[in-house]
């Protein structure tokens, strides 16, 4: 869910979608009014043939000239006023009798508008009851329209970015409410966890929560409602005991196999079809505690997918062992041998007496230098760390453990150590349509100084993290962090601590920010080494596969 | 389920024989309420549906027949009776109900009145995967003045000393002045892995632990645990050090080897790991999370056995097993729920005055001209005119004849004092009778076994 929305692109695209849609909803409705139209034709057979005759040529003459409006990308309101001069002809049979042609567009044209405009609105409320969708668009074109509201360009936004619409945050709740499983009382539904201190306007469209009100706060102690694995997952993610994309991933399917073992199909129900419904508000539960990463999301789909294809005839204990099997083949798959197959095409690309600088602590980057050096390539680790999180350290303990000779700096010092470095590995959290490279806050800093300095940038990435969103700044689509984290206490003294009393004062811990294909030079898949902007194809080509 | 509840409601009440000699201690009024309702309607607010209450007959009886109690606790209470010559700890107790026992559960104190967030604990334990999670609160001075107490009140001789590290979560050492003979010792590896350890002693535990499941199967084979307190606790805490449950390897100096032939035989138990532990196993090590940092040792230093506390440092924590915690305890335990200060089928007349902090029990008949101030008033008491009662607590059925003055003091249930009787810092047992016209000025107590006036008189001396 948090990913399928597509967000902002390129501004021609989604004038294209647009006329396309609207196009289509004239014919509709052009459609529609020709079979009002003939009922009432049929009524007044007797009276007039000849008209109904005219009506229909008119008629065809307007579906024709509505085809081709639909069709030319551009010109869009040009388009639409030779578009709607012809529909309103053939609509009210009283209206096409008499007068002459040139009159009869005008008149009609009026009232027709008028018609059209109730008709289109009444279309468009139920339109919106069903999908729901924020954007609205006047058919008539934005030219046109100077009572209606604002209209963004994009035609659907999820919901985990529109914190601040009291409206999304209405449905949301509702959508939990909905959630509990059949039962149940209402007291017993899943939580709503509440945003914390002051928000930066400018990502005040998203949540951030309070590591100290934890949603368990709300549920009941031997929580009923959501399994006790969960439960203790919820709260992992939400403490930062679990971080890391592929951690989470594991983690999480973990938690689903004890799910899936602890299962038992309620009579008169499908396993493939309840199951998925008992699912769904273990993972907005899990959505409450820390929003899913791009990774988390792929599984869940997965799982799902597969949840879905067990034929009905099949056992329960079959279906369940058939699914635990799945979960494990897929971690194995896409974790773990993925990880060797990437520490393999890796270690072609580190050579020796290279100064390798990573940032962070990614699981895959320390994997492969681990196997490196196993392999007996000589090199040194340059570690980059950052406030808040400090997951240098992390990574800085697992390299020396190894016996890895490492330096450690933080990332204010990046550009003076730069000109030692031969090489720079990133982790990826995810890895966009567009070629984009998301993941943790300070990795685009990074690339853009190796950029400058000449230094090549790899990102290593297994093909599970790649996902269908397409983002180009960090503002749209991100994550905050609790606030207080960035509070720090120095000889006794906690200069932050009255943050919340000073109403000008904002704190801001993002987690996530972008990285643009030019600052990257290559990525290691477990598909083989590809350039960033070959992530598409990847994606057409596993999406092919499935 | 995640859960199961089990209240241990069999103690004796051992530190407060005035009181419980003879009504049990689970049963023990405290603000109209029997003492075990508070820990019943904990475990009942945070959302248990099933109790196992590990008691005696008598207060099982006692509970079942009560019809008030049957309204207020909606959750089913599984009973289990035990023998009361009193041999049973609480260990035992859970070895007892073993088959009863299918997963992790929390053992909750007939005693406790506390208005923690139960979250906090079992958050902890669920969080770390921890085999044990307990409550702790820092201990509050007792100010009012206990009746009857001769000498001055023990200061030192109970301590327990915690070690705790530098989050305040994880319990390192656990140990009671008692059982210190040579003075503190504190192992070598303890001090490897956590160089920073906070020992406090000024804690009250509130006999709250989540345990897993795993260690009831261990009590199963370990007959020579009795008490989880005493002994279950300690244990644990010294086994998150041992060496057989660490993966690493260092040097280990005598006494630890020694140790470990001891303890070697007993780990495995208590670590039983789950189905899928080669996948936590590798969500930890693709985690970039670490517990602590300056070592090079992983997340929990590799150890599967963790023990955590959670320490109160604001609100309500009371371990009713003492005279004077009983007496702290009645007045505050009102503030915990919300019901009127005065029963409505309680009578009283207007002429009365009674103070805001005062609780009237049902059926109570208060005469004229009365005055109570700060005190409890059990059900079906009868104060009749000219009384004066300041600060005492009195239970149930207790008869308060004309012109009465109490101050102080606790009237145990049948009580009956006639006229004009003035009893300051008493203590009058159950059933007893004082005669009119008597006066009561230092702290006597009154013992069902003096038929009439045998009073002991105690000087407290004030230090």
């Amino acid at each position: 869910m948090a990913d399928s929305g597509v967000t902002d692109g390129p501004n021609k695209k989604d004038e294209i979608e647009r006329v396309k849609s609207e196009g289509k909803d004239l014919t509709k409705e052009e459609k529609q009014r020709l079979r009002k139209e003939k009922k009432q034709q049929k009524k007044n057979k007797e009276k007039k043939d000849d008209k109904a005759s005219q009506e229909s040529e008119k008629e065809k003459k307007s579906a024709t000239s509505a085809a081709p409006a639909s069709q030319p990308p551009t010109q869009l309101p040009a388009q639409k006023a030779p578009s709607a001069v012809p529909a309103p002809a053939p609509v009210p049979v009283p209206a096409s009798e008499a007068p002459a042609p040139a009159d009869k567009p005008a008149k009609s044209k009026a009232e027709l508008k008028a018609e059209r405009r109730a008709r289109q609105e009444a279309e468009r409320a139920s339109k919106q009851g069903k999908k729901g969708e924020v954007g609205q668009q006047a058919p008539q074109g934005k030219s046109k329209a100077p009572p209606s509201e604002l209209q963004p360009v994009v035609k659907r936004l999820p919901e985990h970015i529109q914190v601040d619409n009291p409206d999304v945050l209405k449905k949301l709740a509702k959508k939990l409410e909905r959630q509990q499983t059949p039962g149940y009382n209402a007291a017993t539904k899943i939580p709503l966890r509440s945003d914390y201190g002051y928000k930066v306007s400018l990502f005040s469209h998203l949540h951030q929560y309070s590591r100290k009100a934890p949603l368990t706060q709300q549920l009941s102690i031997p929580s009923t409602v959501i399994h006790p694995a969960i439960v203790q997952l919820g709260l992992q993610y939400s403490q930062g005991i679990v971080a890391g994309s592929n951690a989470r991933s594991v983690a999480l399917l973990h938690a689903f196999k004890q799910v899936i073992r602890d299962y038992t199909t309620p009579p008169n129900e499908e396993l493939s079809r309840d199951l998925v419904n008992k699912l769904k508000p273990y993972i907005s539960f899990l959505n409450q505690c820390r929003p899913l990463s791009a990774s988390m999301g792929n599984a869940i789909k997965y799982i799902k997918k597969e949840i879905s294809n067990i034929p009905s005839q099949c056992k329960e204990e079959e279906a369940k062992s058939k699914l635990l099997n799945c979960i494990d083949c897929y971690i194995n798959e896409k974790i773990v041998l993925a990880a060797k197959a990437i520490a393999k095409y890796s270690i072609e690309k580190i050579s020796d007496g290279d100064v390798i600088l990573v940032y962070g602590c990614s699981s895959l980057v320390n994997h492969i230098l681990c196997e490196a050096f196993e392999k007996s390539r000589k090199f040194r680790v340059i570690v980059v760390d950052s406030r808040p999180r400090l997951e240098g350290r992390e990574a800085l303990r697992r390299l020396v453990q190894r016996g890895i000779s490492c330096t450690y700096v933080l990332i204010s010092a990046v550009s003076y150590i730069l000109p030692e470095v031969s090489k720079v590995f990133l982790g990826a959290h995810a890895l966009l349509a567009n070629g984009y490279v998301m993941s943790r806050v300070g990795t685009s800093q990074i690339a853009l100084v190796a950029k400058a300095f000449n230094v090549p940038v790899l990102v290593c990435c297994e093909t599970y993290k790649f996902c269908d969103r397409v983002q180009t700044d960090s503002f749209v689509s991100n994550e905050l962090d609790d606030p207080d984290d960035l509070i720090v206490t120095r000889k006794g003294k906690t200069q932050l601590e009255d943050w919340h009393q000073v109403d000008s004062l904002g704190l801001l811990n993002l987690v996530y920010d972008v990285t643009p294909p030019d600052f990257v030079d290559l990525v290691i898949t477990d598909l083989g080494m590809i350039p960033c902007t070959s992530v598409p194809v990847v994606l057409r080509v596993k999406n092919v596969d499935q | 389920m995640e859960l199961q509840a089990v209240l241990m409601a069999a103690g004796g009440g051992s530190r407060m024989t005035d009181l419980t000699y003879n009504s049990p201690k689970p049963m023990l009024p405290v603000g109209n309420k029997p003492l075990m309702w508070y820990p019943l309607n904990l475990l009942e607010r945070v959302g248990f549906e099933e109790v196992i209450v590990i008691t005696t007959k008598e207060v099982q009886k006692m509970m079942s027949t009560d019809p008030k109690m049957k309204l207020d606790v909606k959750m089913k209470l599984d009973w289990v009776c035990i023998q009361e010559d009193g041999d049973m700890g609480t260990a035992d107790a859970l070895r007892h109900i073993q088959q009863k026992i299918k997963t992790d559960i929390l053992v909750v104190s007939c005693d406790l009145i506390t208005d923690v967030a139960l979250h906090e604990v079992v958050d902890l334990f669920r969080a770390h995967n921890a085999t044990l999670a307990m409550l702790m609160s820092k201990a509050h001075e007792f100010t009012e003045t206990v009746p009857g107490q001769k000498g001055k009140k023990k200061t030192g001789n109970q301590r327990d000393f915690v070690g705790v590290d530098q989050s305040g979560k994880r319990l390192l050492f656990m140990a009671n002045e008692a059982d210190l003979e040579d003075g503190l010792s504190i192992r070598k590896s303890i001090m490897r892995k956590h160089p920073r350890m906070h020992i406090k002693t000024g804690l009250v535990d509130a006999h709250l632990y989540c345990l897993k499941k795993a260690v009831v199967d261990f009590l199963t084979e370990n007959k020579s645990i009795s008490s989880i307190r005493g002994e279950l606790v300690p244990y644990l805490v010294r086994k998150q050090f041992s060496k057989t449950t660490n993966s690493q390897k260092n040097k280990d100096d005598a006494e630890d080897q020694n140790q470990k032939k001891n303890d070697g035989s007993t780990n495995h138990e208590l670590l039983i790991s789950s189905r899928d532990e080669t996948l936590l196993q590798l969500a930890q090590d693709r985690s970039c999370w670490n517990d602590h940092h300056g070592d090079m040792s992983e997340a929990y230093h590799g150890g599967k056995l963790r023990c955590y506390v959670h320490i109160m440092d604001q609100g309500l924590c009371y371990r009713v097993n003492t005279l004077a915690a009983y007496i702290e305890a009645n007045r505050l335990a009102p503030k915990l729920f919300e019901e009127p200060a005065v029963h409505p089928s309680a009578v009283i007349s207007e002429r009365c005055q009674m103070g805001s902090d005062s609780i009237i029990g049902a059926q109570c008949q208060v005469a004229d001209k009365t005055s109570i101030k700060r005190s409890t008033i059990g059900h079906s008491t009868i104060i009749k005119e000219k009384v004066k009662v300041t600060n005492s607590i009195i239970m149930h059925g207790v008869i308060i004849e004309e012109g009465c003055n109490i101050q102080g003091s606790v009237i145990c249930s049948n009580a009956v004092i006639s006229r004009g009787a003035d009893l300051k810092y008493c203590l009058v047992g159950n059933g007893q009778r004082i005669e009119p016209e008597s006066e009561a000025n230092t702290h006597p107590y009154i013992h069902k076994h003096t038929h009439i006036l045998y009073i002991y008189v105690y000087i407290y001396i004030y230090i």
